[in-house]
């Protein structure tokens, strides 16, 4: 079976960065794991997009940030948050398609 | 060596915390305690109706022991971001309930106020000039959208507290702040470097959510050192690791390493998180880059009408497999019906709880649900308007003819009679922008406030 994000990521989460953006961390327990997905190639600016379906544009950062063991990106909201057509205004529940994202 | 201890008692004022944890940390002999009071992530009616998040009962219960332990060691209580959006109206209020404290307790106190709204007419006069610009994902601003904008506050940096501590209060209420300052505060009139002192405010804003179990109703103590500080939760069952640590690093911010904020970027690429104990992490490494040309974020709100929501359950399988269809006649009924609708005055917001309410066009799963729950919302010019149009195409709704259709009394299960609420207000961001300032400090006044006892 393929491992998924989820399966080895400690810390997968969404939350508002500003009331323009959400930003996504994910976090690994050690650094094999860490590692390991980073070299994947499976968890990039382009496959993040299209689990979203955005473009690669609406991604305005992706970074690693070694001392932590993580990878940080963050989008842009398609409302600003509490507007109205608001779904999630924390932002706080936009993570769940990456739980399943095969990494190997 | 220099060395500051700040003891956060929990990340939001009004959100409690253990009374054995604010003694835990009142052991350890603090300079200051300092506690985040507002934020943007609630939203723009905050701000819009000059409200907060937190109640009064639960701002006064939280802030009681915090007055007294402060008044006790003759250490100051920094409070920033009052109120929920730091607006002047929740400086006042905060200040109202500490009026009250002091009556009760026969405390007599000095009280700084700093105040961070800001005038319209200045704000489009530095417009004009070209001195606004977008933050992060911010749209352009116009003179349109200023003239709509109702409040606007700015968020300051640590230039009004330093002035404000200058005249030893012993109670600051800050209005909207960069939430790292009111830790850094003390250690920056101290002459320490701005770059841990930052880095510390930024892990100690939010109480313990940085440590494991993460809370905000809990709190944390904060050391700073020369070239570093050290982190512990106050509450002997909460422990900090370099993860818990370092993930808060990351907390609500859009990039990991460069944290932008007013007067500086603190920069993170080459942090250090070492565990020091096993509720200890020691973090070295944290700069902070000065900016050359001093900005500070503005943030405003405009009101986008009246909301009117609509709260219906629908079971049936005919309904659900066609649900995308019959929502979108239902919405043209209403656009022939009203004008408003047609010529987007109004607009009509269905969210389908069970299929892709959450995340909408960036939902990706396509499987259908035995039930879905369906909030409509509508906005309008008027409460008037929007309830009337939430009423009609809740009846359109009701009462949708459909290919296959057995269940012909209905088509809603609706939990709440009345079935509509009138929400009232909507509010939006409209000003999210940097504004370049040749004096932060002039854009904050600071007013001292004499209470209790003689007054």
């Amino acid at each position: 079976m393929a491992t998924t994000l989820k399966d080895v990521a400690r810390v997968i989460r969404s939350k508002n960065a500003g009331p323009f953006e959400i930003t996504f961390d994910i976090m690994f327990a050690s650094e094999d794991e860490y590692r390991c997905v980073k070299k994947s190639g499976r968890l990039t600016r382009e496959t993040v997009a299209a689990l979203y379906g955005v473009a690669v544009s609406e991604i305005v950062a992706f970074v690693w940030y070694d001392p932590a063991l993580a990878v940080k990106f963050t989008l842009t909201r398609p409302v600003s948050s509490g507007n109205e057509g608001e779904r999630d205004t924390y932002g706080a529940q936009q993570h769940a398609p990456l739980l399943s994202l095969e990494v190997e | 060596m220099k060395e500051i201890r700040i003891l956060s008692p929990q990340g939001m004022l009004g959100y409690g915390y253990p009374m054995e944890s604010l003694k835990n940390g009142l052991a350890s002999h603090p300079h200051a305690i300092a506690v985040d009071a507002g934020s943007t992530d609630g939203g723009p009616h905050r701000l819009g109706l000059g409200v907060g998040g937190v109640s009064r009962m639960a701002t006064k219960k939280d802030l009681k022991p915090l007055i007294i332990a402060a008044r006790e060691r003759r250490i100051p209580l920094i409070i920033g971001s009052a109120g929920g959006s730091g607006a002047g109206v929740r400086v006042d209020w905060t200040l109202d309930i500490v009026r009250e404290i002091a009556g009760e307790e026969n405390l007599s106190l000095r009280v700084a106020l700093i105040y961070s709204d800001m005038d319209p007419e200045w704000v489009k006069a530095e417009f004009r000039r070209g001195n606004l610009s977008s933050i992060g994902s911010a749209p352009p601003l116009t003179e349109e959208l200023i003239n709509q904008t109702s409040v606007i506050v700015a968020q300051m940096g640590a230039e009004p507290y330093l002035e404000a501590l200058k005249q030893e209060p012993d109670i600051i209420i800050g209005g909207r702040t960069y939430d790292p300052v009111m830790t850094a505060a003390l250690a920056l009139q101290n002459g320490m470097d701005p770059g841990p002192a930052y880095h510390m405010g930024k892990i100690l804003e939010c109480g313990a959510l940085a440590a494991r179990p993460a809370t905000a109703g809990d709190g944390m103590i904060g050391i700073l050192r020369d070239n570093h500080f050290l982190v512990r939760p106050l509450n002997g069952k909460r422990i900090c690791t370099t993860q818990s640590v370092a993930a808060h690093t990351l907390y609500e911010k859009s990039h990991p390493a460069l944290l932008p904020g007013p007067g500086g970027i603190l920069d993170l690429t080459d942090c250090r998180f070492e565990q020091v104990d096993e509720r200890t992490v020691r973090v070295t490494g944290s700069r902070f880059i000065p900016e050359k040309e001093k900005t500070v974020k503005l943030e405003g709100v405009r009101q986008a009408g009246y909301r009117s929501v609509l709260v219906a359950g629908v079971r049936d399988p005919g309904f659900i497999r066609q649900h995308r269809d019959l929502l979108k006649q239902v919405e043209d009924e209403a656009a022939s019906y009203f004008e408003e609708v047609r010529t987007g005055q109004a607009r009509l917001h269905f969210k389908t709880y069970g299929v892709d309410a959450v995340m909408g066009e960036r939902e990706t799963e396509t499987s259908l649900p035995h039930e879905i729950g369906l909030v409509l919302e509508v906005v309008a010019e008027t409460q008037e308007l929007a309830d009337s149009i939430c009423a009609f195409t809740r009846s359109a709704l009701m009462h949708k003819d459909y290919d296959g259709r057995v269940s012909t009394a209905g088509n809603l299960a609706l939990p709440f009679a009345p079935p509509e609420f009138s929400a009232g207000p909507v509010f939006t961001f409209s000003i999210y922008h940097a504004v370049k300032v040749d004096d932060p400090l002039s854009l904050f006044p600071v007013k001292m406030v004499e209470i209790g006892r003689g007054e």
